[in-house]
């Protein structure tokens, strides 16, 4: 017998779209500190309740509370805020420099600070990380020259990326960084492997890498995720559940019948979920999963729960597909605020300090702004030069790249 | 009636008409949804037919084409995109393996009636994983058919003719050509499709049936065979060199018109094969065993290939690896030496 019930097809729809009233009311955000904080060595099939929780430290009056309070020390957290500051002005000046034509393409991560640089503090600086686009707060938190990275943005002749690659898409070995792959969460199960051979060779440092929310559906993570629980590897997965992919809401990757820090538990993972614009709570999770891989044992799943407040890319008008002032409602807030106002209630900063370090970051980020285009943009060059397309393509160059190479000077000598 | 159409609002036309026709077509593909794709190509559909129809899926491209072969074996007719074309590798296997082969394996009982949209090429600064053209990857596998339209109005009747076909089709859409005719000029003012005779578009349903190339501009010194943005290139490299070519827009890579392409080189004796994707195992290679094959005791020249070089797509140097229209003529004028 036919069910005359039309079911149709569930295609999930985000609570508002452009004209509509921003709502996160069915999100459920616990308070501060009341989420258990399990020893390392607990079974995950124990830990399964920190999935579908809410791991944060910082509480409404500003004060870091709850077992997952890290005992980090005043210095560290004014190293972050500076980090995410400057992580901030750097996204700030790129986008305008893109507008100007300087460059093609950029990628900002505001709102999203915490989650790199928060995590890059709590990390050996060793250990290696395998990043998406928006994880630009890695390199920064590790110190790694702006110069270098703007000179990759704008690629120009001291591009160390020869000007092959799409601006942001970074790579440098010496920051523990990983090349970046437009490709997404291809880097998942490559930072499985990386982690696979530092435990084949009793190498004490430890894999971690990220993807979006979006691209968490892609096969490569679930591969990811079924290597890294087979052999134990040392690594810590994070998941940057940022709301959105480009124009898809989190449902879309499957966000509205579970989270995604429970994707750990079908393969007896630990799953914890953490609030990412939440700096104390970012940096004591990711150093509990350290802790844990480092000890040998094995992988975490991290899903850091947060809220993308720019555009997916300079190429995208998120007021196409998301209400204006959807960034402006988010509950959890703003990291760097966040951050702040912590530091301040625990007489560890003052506004004054806050307003100087912020004028001595923009002007840091223009004079090597500057310095940077005096090396050449992408609209106004000077590329690097056109023999360069055809090495390292392999270790040694075949006949036909040598010949096409030829073919190329011959023309345009 | 006819409108000034650019290549996206032709294929959304086609998209359009077609779901009118056949309540069994369903288009879904990363972002198509609400905001209506990245490149505006399914935009107003999901207002026009409702979610079921047209919906955002997971960022997972296997998942997509794999989805599409079981609702193609269901019996509905998905046409999916595949954001870029950069981004189709992880579908290889439900293409190379499952689409392509469903019909031979099951000896006819099950189909996977479906069309891939793929938006390719380079000439938008996409650097290496935004700019590459993998139809020779596809053509290489039996069992796909493959398209690569050059102008608004052959994609809307191409695409047309990949939705109405049994078998599944990869329709490869030239990002650059979106907007309009490319000669290869990157500094030079951009045409648009409106002011151009193949931007003018039939309102209503028609079909330009796949394996049969058009003579865009007919000659009697050279035959250049070209498909996508390389047609406008080639075009423009006929017209600085003053050479006589006859330049033939393939349109559909498989199945292949030729009969068209013997035809050309039978008369003029002499060949040029021009695509953006890179040389080694490119389709070049193929046309060229073809026309090696077919009008050998013609020919009075080796045929020649040009094409972007052997190398990823590089961001900076896009231009220099785009094979653009002086490379072009300096192979007419090599030809004609020969």
């Amino acid at each position: 017998m036919r069910n005359s019930i039309h079911h149709g097809l569930n295609v999930p729809e985000p609570s508002a779209r452009p004209g509509g009233r921003v709502d996160f009311s069915r999100l459920d955000i616990p308070k501060a500190g009341m989420v258990r904080c399990p020893d390392p060595t607990e079974n995950p099939a124990e830990m399964r309740d920190l999935a579908y929780d809410l791991i944060r430290v910082l509480d409404e009056q500003h004060q870091a509370v709850g077992p997952w309070a890290p005992k980090l020390d005043a210095d560290l957290l004014r190293r972050g805020l500076r980090a995410m500051l400057l992580t901030r002005a750097y996204d700030e000046r790129m986008v305008r420099a893109q507008r100007q034509g300087k460059t093609s393409f950029y990628m900002k991560c505001t709102g999203e600070e915490a989650v790199a640089v928060g995590q890059a503090l709590a990390l050996r600086r060793d250990d290696m990380c395998f990043p998406t686009y928006r994880q630009q707060g890695l390199l920064i938190a590790r110190d790694w020259p702006l110069l270098d990275m703007m000179c990759q943005v704008f690629a120009n002749s001291k591009d160390r990326l020869k000007g092959r690659q799409l601006p942001v898409m970074y790579s440098a070995r010496e920051a523990g960084f990983f090349s970046i792959s437009g490709n997404l969460a291809t880097q998942t199960s490559q930072a499985v492997g990386w982690a696979m051979a530092a435990a084949f060779k009793d190498d004490p440092r430890i894999a971690v890498t990220w993807v979006g929310d979006g691209a968490s559906a892609e096969g490569d993570f679930h591969h990811a995720l079924t290597f890294a629980a087979v052999y134990q590897a040392p690594v810590i997965l994070n998941i940057v559940n940022n709301q959105w992919a480009i124009s898809s809401f989190q449902g879309i990757a499957g966000g509205e019948r579970t989270t995604f820090a429970a994707r750990a538990i079908g393969f007896g993972l630990p799953g914890l979920r953490v609030d990412g614009n939440d700096f104390l709570a970012v940096a004591a999770v990711t150093a509990w999963a350290a802790e844990r891989a480092r000890a040998g044992l094995g992988p975490s799943v991290i899903e850091l729960f947060t809220y993308r407040a720019g555009a997916h890319s300079t190429s995208d008008d998120p007021s196409k597909y998301r209400p204006a002032d959807e960034a402006a409602g988010w509950p959890l807030g703003d990291p760097i605020q966040r951050l702040k106002e912590h530091l301040i209630a625990v007489g560890a900063w003052s506004q004054a300090q806050h307003t100087a370090l912020e004028a001595e970051l923009t002007d840091l980020v223009t004079r090597t702004a500057k310095q940077a285009e005096s090396f050449g943009t992408i609209d106004k060059g000077p590329p690097p030069p056109v023999a360069t397309m055809f090495e390292d393509v392999y270790k040694e160059m075949p006949w036909h790249l040598r010949r096409q190479q030829q073919e190329l000077e011959e023309f345009e000598p | 009636m006819t409108q000034p159409m650019n290549m996206i609002q032709a294929v959304n036309s086609a998209m359009d008409i077609m779901m009118a026709r056949d309540p069994d077509i369903v288009i879904f593909g990363e972002d198509v949804g609400y905001f209506g794709g990245v490149f505006r190509a399914t935009e107003g559909l999901q207002k026009k037919y409702g979610r079921e129809r047209t919906f955002d899926t997971p960022i997972a491209e296997a998942g997509i084409l794999g989805v599409a072969v079981g609702m193609g074996a269901y019996g509905l007719r998905p046409v999916v995109e595949i954001q870029f074309a950069d981004y189709i590798y992880p579908a290889l296997d439900q293409l190379v393996s499952e689409a392509a082969r469903l019909r031979y394996r099951s000896a006819g009982e099950f189909t996977a009636p479906m069309t891939v949209r793929v938006p390719c090429g380079g000439g938008i600064f996409g650097g290496q994983t935004h700019s590459q053209s993998p139809e020779g990857i596809f053509t290489h596998v039996c069992g796909l058919k493959t398209v690569i339209p050059s102008n608004p109005y052959d994609a809307k009747g191409l695409l047309i003719s990949a939705i109405l076909d049994d078998d599944p089709v990869l329709f490869f859409e030239p990002k650059r050509l979106y907007n309009g005719p490319f000669e290869g000029y990157p500094d030079r003012a951009a045409t648009l499709w409106a002011n151009h005779p193949l931007g003018q578009v039939p309102d209503d349903y028609y079909a330009i049936p796949l394996g049969q190339a058009v003579i865009r501009r007919p000659g009697d010194a050279v035959t250049v065979l070209a498909y996508g943005t390389m047609v406008h290139v080639a075009l423009a490299a006929a017209e600085e060199t003053g050479i006589d070519a006859e330049i033939i827009d393939l349109r559909t890579l498989l199945p292949l018109d030729i009969d068209s392409i013997t035809a050309s080189v039978d008369k003029t004796g002499r060949c040029v094969i021009v695509h953006e994707a890179t040389r080694t195992s490119g389709f070049g290679a193929e046309l060229s065993a073809l026309v090696q094959e077919h009008c050998f005791y013609r020919l009075e020249a080796p045929i020649l290939r040009v094409t972007g070089w052997d190398t990823p797509y590089p961001y900076s140097l896009e231009w220099h690896y785009f094979p653009g229209p002086a490379r072009v003529g300096a192979a007419l004028r090599q030809v004609l030496e020969g």
